[in-house]
């Protein structure tokens, strides 16, 4: 048996610890454009602060592709999967055979169409290590820097400059800062805590013109910058199954296998949709714990094994200068909310199932929440004052928590 | 494989495992010193509400969330028990997020910690399960 | 303010150098000694309200805890002595009768102490336990006087009924109510683990109980608490309690703070009503009377189970048991003066009755002298403290011993004689459920186990010393005992010579 893997991040390193969790003997071949050994890409942010370095934030140990049976092929791109052939070729041409193929090709900075973008002088996305590289390049002291979308992406790489630059101004065009992730009061607790660290926010306004150190906002007010960072969003990298024939609609389709609609193909990652069992809906949740189990499933499945990856809802943990965000879910029904200025709480739940929530500051045990979306635990079935007070298995039916301290998880 | 086992009906709530545990982590061999004056961080909590109490630390999935969750690739299974590279860690909070025991908790460094029975430290039984007057919480293969 | 005229007796000392603040003793302390001073960031304490539990002591992590005798002193007065002033006090404030639990503390003689073992030298081999069989298999019942045959000449093996113990050690009559479920568990499972008997004492038997069955005694007392013909069924063997060693001639008196919902279903009495025993069974006023109520429970259980009688040892012992003995009971029960109680009256615990040791081997010689021994099994209880005072009642013509403190205190209790006040910090003569569940079962059952077992190691070890390889064989062999610091009255009563004389 031959696996090959396109891609070497989170998604693919589930899907190599997938296949040996069931076969320890086929080869494995991963084929990545990046030189880099595998490495975790949120914490690009945490190298530029200091809090981690190249070495510690290797996503698995130097050992891991000897240890696993991989080889590595870095620095090649696939150009082209051919399924009736099941070959991939590279853009040298030559042409790889598999038996089994995993698509984790992730997604790309979306780079919007603003006039003038190109005339930038010093432009970089924040997406990659290579990013992380040039923008530490470009920046200094007296370095300011204008940061488009004041999304996940927009506002860690804010953060990681804090104290570093002269600088930060993040323009969105939404009213809020996180509006994937926060609601409007949400969105204030944390904007002032930002603003605290000096960060600067132009908000429901958007980059109308570039020159190569200014842009032009839509409201007529100029930014003045020597860097700019543009964070507003990511495509899915969904070519390579699309010209093949296979199903793409907002990324690229899977089932709960992992599989795609064509043979002997699977994906995972920031490249697929998915059903969202919150929403009820489809959409690209690009966030790294779904990668990784997207993964670990379709190596399973692709070895021969069976897994289904099911309960896939949105959830991101992020802090900002030792603020600690937390949420999961959808924001809406009913909702209850606690705020002592300091932290903030608000829970969502609507047909007796929690629906999502957000914590900010005090993040504790937030995972018993996430546990109750997850599993849509019928609320009457747990005291749900108990657990809206603080998140604690004391809220569980007895039985309930003599199964969860008592027995094998 | 042993794991730490929770049986409420015998927890009287002392907290001691609590302290047992911040002693077994805290690298110095005489409690008092470790522990006097100090606060302490301990990876079991007690959870309790009128009569009825609990210690909850790291159940050991099989097939934990925080680990798949993982974003710096600090959680690994290394015998079935799942450990924190703190070092590798950056504090990101993902397991808390994931894990739906509540058992991960942030450290003071600012980074997570977390059960990892003992084996690094003391060895052996887990010092919580040693040091539980009462065998509300024992370490056994079920 | 009235005058405060009691200083506590024991004092908290805490080594704060040691103290970690982890407020262990705090939350462990149903008395409310302990408490953590916010202001002071430290623990502090009430000596006023410790018992000296060592409940504190106990789970101490750092061992920051001791109790101390206070040193506080009345002047010396060895007739008037601080406690006796102290009691006065008590009573002069409250009008009422002193009350205590356990048993008795005061420095009488205990004989068992005055009791010397032999062993075999040079012209008796002594027995390797460990290599020889040692058979100390006991059985209770009344024993055939003689062998009996058949018209064509074979044995008739029929007997009365009999209770077989692995070890002669029970554990004595200890009611629900009085000591905790849990506690009633762990004597429940370690008795069937062990292959003895555990007893009900006069609460009834509790539901989850009845399983064990095969290794209880159920208990019929004055009050008859919990019995129908279910308990009397459920049990191995039905005991007749007359009398208890810690206060004999008076009943018992359970209040309605001790009568949850569980213990009032045991019972068969309304939660929270006083459970009160009567002094004397009402309808028993002479061995005759005894005789009927043994007859109607035999007639009841289909004369399948043995019926034991308990008895105080008191003045008039041996005469008593001599009439029971012709009860149809099968197992007569002395109860020492030494025995403990959940509640007594301090004086009634204190000065009536008489030690176990003399009233065993009075009764026994009365049986013998009377030929009536075998009618009867002889029990005794009342502060048996160790496998050497098993050793020594057995010669002394006990069949089997009841241990009943030593029981408790292998389940943690430290004797502080407390019981009566329903707040025992180990969870055994309690009924709240916080401090219940203090006591494991899981646990517990365990050290009454080992505790049973290691003493049965300790007896076949003496016996292999005296050169006997069955316990039958060293019942009533007074010869294995000596007397040291005892009068020529002692010894004729033990019927032990003293230590150094040769039996001739």
């Amino acid at each position: 048996m031959k696996y090959v893997i396109i891609g070497n991040s989170t998604a693919a390193i589930g899907c190599v610890e997938g296949i040996r969790k069931v076969d320890r003997e086929g080869k494995i071949l991963i084929i990545s454009a990046e030189l880099h050994h595998t490495y975790s890409r949120p914490l690009i942010s945490y190298l530029l602060m200091g809090k981690t370095d190249e070495q510690r934030m290797k996503y698995r140990p130097d050992a891991f592709y000897e240890e696993n049976g991989c080889e590595t092929m870095f620095g090649k791109s696939v150009t082209k999967i051919s399924p009736d052939k099941k070959t991939v070729t590279l853009d040298d041409g030559s042409e790889i055979a598999y038996d089994k193929l995993m698509v984790a090709s992730g997604s790309r900075p979306f780079v919007p169409p603003v006039e003038g973008l190109e005339k930038v002088k010093n432009r970089t996305s924040f997406m990659t290590l290579d990013d992380a590289h040039s923008l530490k390049a470009m920046t200094g002291p007296k370095t300011d820097v204008m940061i488009l979308g004041a999304g996940l992406i927009g506002l860690k790489c804010a953060e990681c400059l804090i104290g570093k630059v002269k600088s930060i101004t993040v323009v969105d065009m939404a009213d809020r800062i996180l509006p994937s992730i926060l609601t409007p009061e949400a969105a204030a607790v944390v904007q002032r805590h930002l603003e605290k660290y000096g960060v600067k926010f132009i908000l429901s306004d958007s980059a109308a013109e570039f020159t190569k150190d200014s842009a032009k906002l839509a409201s007529g007010k100029t930014v003045e910058f020597d860097v700019l960072v543009t964070a507003v969003g990511v495509r899915p990298n969904t070519g390579l199954v699309s010209d093949a024939g296979g199903k793409v609609g907002k990324g690229i389709y899977t089932n709960e296998k992992c599989e795609t609609t064509l043979k002997d193909v699977y994906s995972g990652g920031d490249c697929t949709e998915y059903y969202d069992s919150a929403l009820g809906d489809v959409r690209i949740l690009a966030i790294l714990p779904n990668a990784y189990m997207q993964g670990l499933t379709a190596g399973i499945n692709m070895a021969g094994g069976e897994a289904a990856f099911e309960h896939a809802i949105p959830m991101n943990a992020i802090g900002f200068y030792g603020l600690h965000i937390i949420t999961a879910g959808v924001y809406e029904g009913e909702s209850y909310v606690k705020s002592d200025g300091e932290n903030y709480k608000a829970l969502y739940f609507k047909d007796n199932v929690l629906k999502g929530f957000i914590l900010i500051g005090d993040v504790a045990r937030a995972g018993i929440y996430t546990a109750l979306i997850r599993e849509a635990t019928p609320l009457d079935s747990i005291n749900f004052d108990m657990i809206k007070e603080r998140p604690q298995l004391m809220a569980f039916a007895k039985n309930v928590r003599r199964s969860r301290l008592g027995e094998e998880q | 494989m042993k794991r730490v086992y929770v049986n409420e009906q015998w927890c009287l709530g002392c907290h001691l495992c609590e302290y047992y545990c911040a002693f077994a982590n805290s690298g110095v061999n005489d409690m008092v010193k470790a522990l006097k004056d100090k606060d302490i961080y301990p990876n079991i909590q007690i959870e309790e509400d009128k009569d009825v109490s609990f210690a909850v630390s790291c159940r050991h999935c099989r097939d934990p969330l925080c680990v798949k969750s993982c974003i710096s690739g600090s959680l690994s299974i290394s015998d079935g028990v799942i450990k924190v590279d703190q070092d590798k860690c950056v504090g990101c909070y993902t397991c808390i997020l994931a894990c739906p025991y509540g058992a991960i908790l942030p450290s003071p460094r600012g980074v997570v910690q977390k059960c990892e029975l003992c084996v690094d430290n003391i060895g052996g039984t887990p010092n919580c399960v040693k040091g539980c007057p009462n065998a509300a919480i024992v370490f056994e293969e079920r | 303010m009235p005058i405060n005229y009691i200083y506590p007796d024991y004092e908290v000392v805490r080594d704060s150098s040691r103290c970690i603040t982890c407020r262990a003793c705090e939350r462990q302390c149903a008395n409310e000694v302990h408490s953590y001073d916010l202001e002071l960031k430290c623990m502090v304490s009430d000596s006023m309200n410790c018992v000296d539990c060592q409940r504190c002591v106990s789970l101490c992590p750092t061992r920051a805890l001791k109790i101390e005798k206070t040193t506080n002193t009345f002047k010396e007065n060895a007739n008037w002595t601080q406690s006796l002033i102290t009691d006065v006090y008590r009573q002069a404030e409250s009008g009422g009768m002193l009350s205590t639990s356990m048993g008795n503390p005061n420095p009488l003689p205990v004989y068992w102490d005055r009791m010397l073992i032999n062993a075999s030298q040079v012209t008796n081999p002594s027995i390797d336990p460990l290599r020889e069989p040692m058979e100390i298999k006991t059985f209770l019942g009344r024993k055939p006087e003689k062998i009996r045959r058949d018209e064509n000449g074979r044995i008739i093996t029929e007997m009365s009924p009999q209770l077989e113990l692995n070890v002669p050690i029970m554990f004595s009559a200890m009611s629900f109510g009085s000591i905790s479920y849990n506690a009633h568990e762990s004597l429940a499972r370690a008795a069937t683990k062990l292959g003895t008997l555990y007893n009900t004492g006069e609460g009834g038997l509790h539901q989850d109980f009845y399983k064990y069955g095969k290794n209880t005694i159920v208990q019929v007392a004055s009050g008859r608490f919990g019995v129908h013909k279910g308990y009397l069924d459920a049990g191995a063997a039905i005991e007749i309690k007359m009398g208890q060693g810690a206060k004999p001639g008076i009943g018992g008196h359970l209040p309605g703070a001790k009568i949850t919902a569980e213990v009032a279903r045991t019972r068969m009495i309304p939660e929270g009503t006083d459970a009160i025993s009567p002094a004397p069974h009402h309808d028993i006023y002479s061995i005759e009377d005894l005789r009927q109520l043994v007859l109607s429970l035999k007639e009841a259980t289909g004369y399948k189970k043995p019926v034991f009688v308990k008895i105080a040892a008191v003045h008039n012992v041996a005469a008593i048991a001599s009439g029971i003995a012709r009860s149809g009971a099968d197992v007569v029960v002395i109860d020492g003066f030494r025995g403990g109680t959940g509640s007594a009256p301090t004086r009634l615990r204190d000065f009536v009755g008489i030690p176990i040791e003399l009233a065993l081997a009075s009764v026994d010689q009365r049986l013998r002298d009377e030929g009536i021994r075998n009618n009867v099994s002889l029990v005794i209880g009342g502060s048996v403290r160790s496998s050497a005072d098993v050793v020594k009642a057995i010669a002394l013509g006990a069949d089997a011993v009841y241990i009943g403190t030593g029981a408790l205190i292998a389940l943690g209790c430290h004797l502080c004689r407390s019981c009566h006040t329903g707040k025992c910090n180990w969870g055994i003569a309690t009924q709240r459920p916080e401090l219940v569940k203090r006591l494991n079962p899981n646990v517990g059952y365990q050290r009454l186990v080992n505790l049973v077992t290691a003493w049965s190691h300790e007896i076949k070890e003496m016996m292999g010393g005296m050169g006997i390889n069955s316990i039958e064989a060293l019942r009533g062999n007074r010869l294995m005992l000596r007397g040291v610091g005892l009068t020529e009255t002692e010894l004729r009563v033990l019927g032990i010579k003293y230590a150094g004389e040769i039996w001739s």
